[in-house]
């Protein structure tokens, strides 16, 4: 049946693969990751803010960045942000490159899903926990750092590494600024050597295996961080 | 030392405290009793500013809370509270539950802090759980812990919210024990609760309270002998009954 396909492809591109696709796709997670979760742990914040303009600044944000389809962001971005960046400063257009592009779109868009997980978070620990911050004497910074975001981050941290899956799936959208991230080089390979069936296979079987051990430990991390009350 | 003056509050058009005034003086134990609703948590948390109020003054020790320049923190700082659900951080051992203030608002040491903080669990019978977590210890336990949390800030007086509420019946007297050593030490205490017992042991007054308003406030001796307001003789009949 599989007399037709050559998958030595896969054996002979295998470190132009890992070593220029996957290294690009895995800092581009990491580097979304946790700028997406900072930012988006700042938004949550916002949101529940009592002072109705930052809340309604942060609601807008996440709604627009969740009402978009990524493909359109990513786009967009790679072609506004070097024009914005030049209007900004004065002079030309500025040039960040696909992976800087890619970076900030990434935590731009996945901060608006971070939020609203986070948003939970926060909202899931009683308030009594502030207050007895408060009562303290502690500022609304500190209970925050100290008491309410350690809980919550706690709380949240399997649905949080879910939403890192997603978003290391995500990422293959990349292709449409030509960006040479794994699912891009193995593109190249395919069209190179005309063999589409076998790199796709292999692509696709890649990110199932990664994907799959990822939720694996992430069903297996839930029941052991989970706070004793 | 605290002095609640002509207090309202309102949540929307519900008005949960109307025109409460009462005073506290330095070594003064009070006890606030009365049925649900009345009023007399949210009573204790102004105290603290935990809960705001659209009407009247709170001074603690001088400093008064309404005023937008007081500084909250700095203030709640030096009053303890104890909560009916005990709120001790659960992500964080006892040890650090009992630091945490001290280094960060006081800006005391580590070390400091923790042998503060281990005196403070000695004198509660707790020192050999230091290391546990929260969820580790039984409600009496915990709520132990919680007294002790608010002593290591060397409070100028202390809040007790229904601090027995929450326990089972096993476990109310370890607690009551360590607020009635307390109240004989001389330390200035506002305590919400139906013990009565505790009442009648180490109260100097009684405040009652119905529908957000103070109905009695008297001595602990006067109180139970006399209550004059009809609503305070029922509620006293209906929970001295057992």
């Amino acid at each position: 049946m599989f007399a037709g396909f050559d998958f030595d492809v896969i054996a002979r591109s295998l470190p132009y693969l890992f070593r220029e696709g996957m290294t690009f796709t895995l800092t581009l997670t990491a580097l979304a990751m946790l700028g997406g979760i900072v930012f988006g742990t700042l938004l949550a914040m916002m949101r529940l803010s009592s002072f109705a303009p930052l809340a309604a600044a942060a609601g807008t944000y996440v709604n627009l960045m969740r009402s978009v389809p990524l493909v359109l962001v990513i786009f967009w971005f790679f072609f506004l942000v070097p024009w914005i960046g030049g209007w900004l400063t004065g002079g030309g257009t500025i040039q960040v490159g696909a992976f800087w592009s890619a970076v900030i779109t990434f935590t731009m868009f996945e901060a608006a899903y971070y939020c609203e997980i986070m948003r939970a978070g926060i909202q899931s620990i009683a308030r009594g926990q502030v207050a007895a911050g408060y009562a303290l004497g502690l500022d609304y910074w500190q209970t925050m750092a100290r008491i309410v975001l350690p809980q919550a981050f706690r709380n949240m941290l399997p649905v949080l590494l879910t939403q890192t899956i997603i978003l290391f799936q995500d990422t293959s959208l990349v292709y449409v600024i030509s960006a040479t991230d794994f699912l891009g080089a193995a593109v190249k390979v395919a069209n190179r050597d005309y063999r589409l069936v076998e790199m796709y296979l292999f692509v696709a079987v890649v990110y199932f295996v990664i994907s799959f051990a990822g939720s694996q430990y992430v069903r297996r991390l839930q029941a052991r961080v989970a706070v004793l009350r | 030392m605290i002095s609640i003056r002509s207090i309202s509050k309102w949540y929307g058009s519900f008005q949960v405290l109307a025109d409460c005034s009462t005073e506290v003086a330095k070594g003064e134990v009070v006890v606030v009793c009365g049925p649900s609703g009345s009023g007399k948590s949210t009573l204790i948390k102004c105290v603290n500013g935990l809960e705001p109020f659209q009407k009247g003054e709170i001074l603690v020790d001088g400093v008064s809370l309404g005023d937008p320049k007081t500084n909250l923190p700095k203030l709640r700082s030096r009053v303890g509270m104890v909560f009916q659900h005990f709120e001790l951080f659960p992500h964080m051992t006892v040890m650090q539950n009992l630091t945490l203030g001290q280094t960060k608002v006081l800006g005391r040491s580590d070390a400091e802090a923790r042998a503060k903080g281990l005196k403070l669990l000695e004198r509660v019978g707790l020192a050999a759980h230091q290391d546990k977590y929260p969820g580790q210890l039984s409600g009496g336990q915990q709520q132990r812990v919680a007294i002790a949390r608010a002593l290591s800030m060397d409070p100028i007086a202390m809040l007790f919210d229904e601090p027995t509420s929450a326990l089972d019946p096993e476990m109310i007297n370890e607690v009551l024990d360590v607020m009635v050593e307390l109240a004989r030490e001389g330390m200035t205490m506002m305590v919400v609760t139906h013990e009565m017992g505790f009442a009648r042991k180490v109260a100097h007054r009684v405040i009652f309270m119905d529908q957000g308003r103070i109905v009695e406030d008297a001595g602990t001796d006067a109180f139970f002998g006399t209550p004059r307001s009809e609503r305070a003789q029922l509620f006293l009949s209906k929970i001295l009954h057992h």
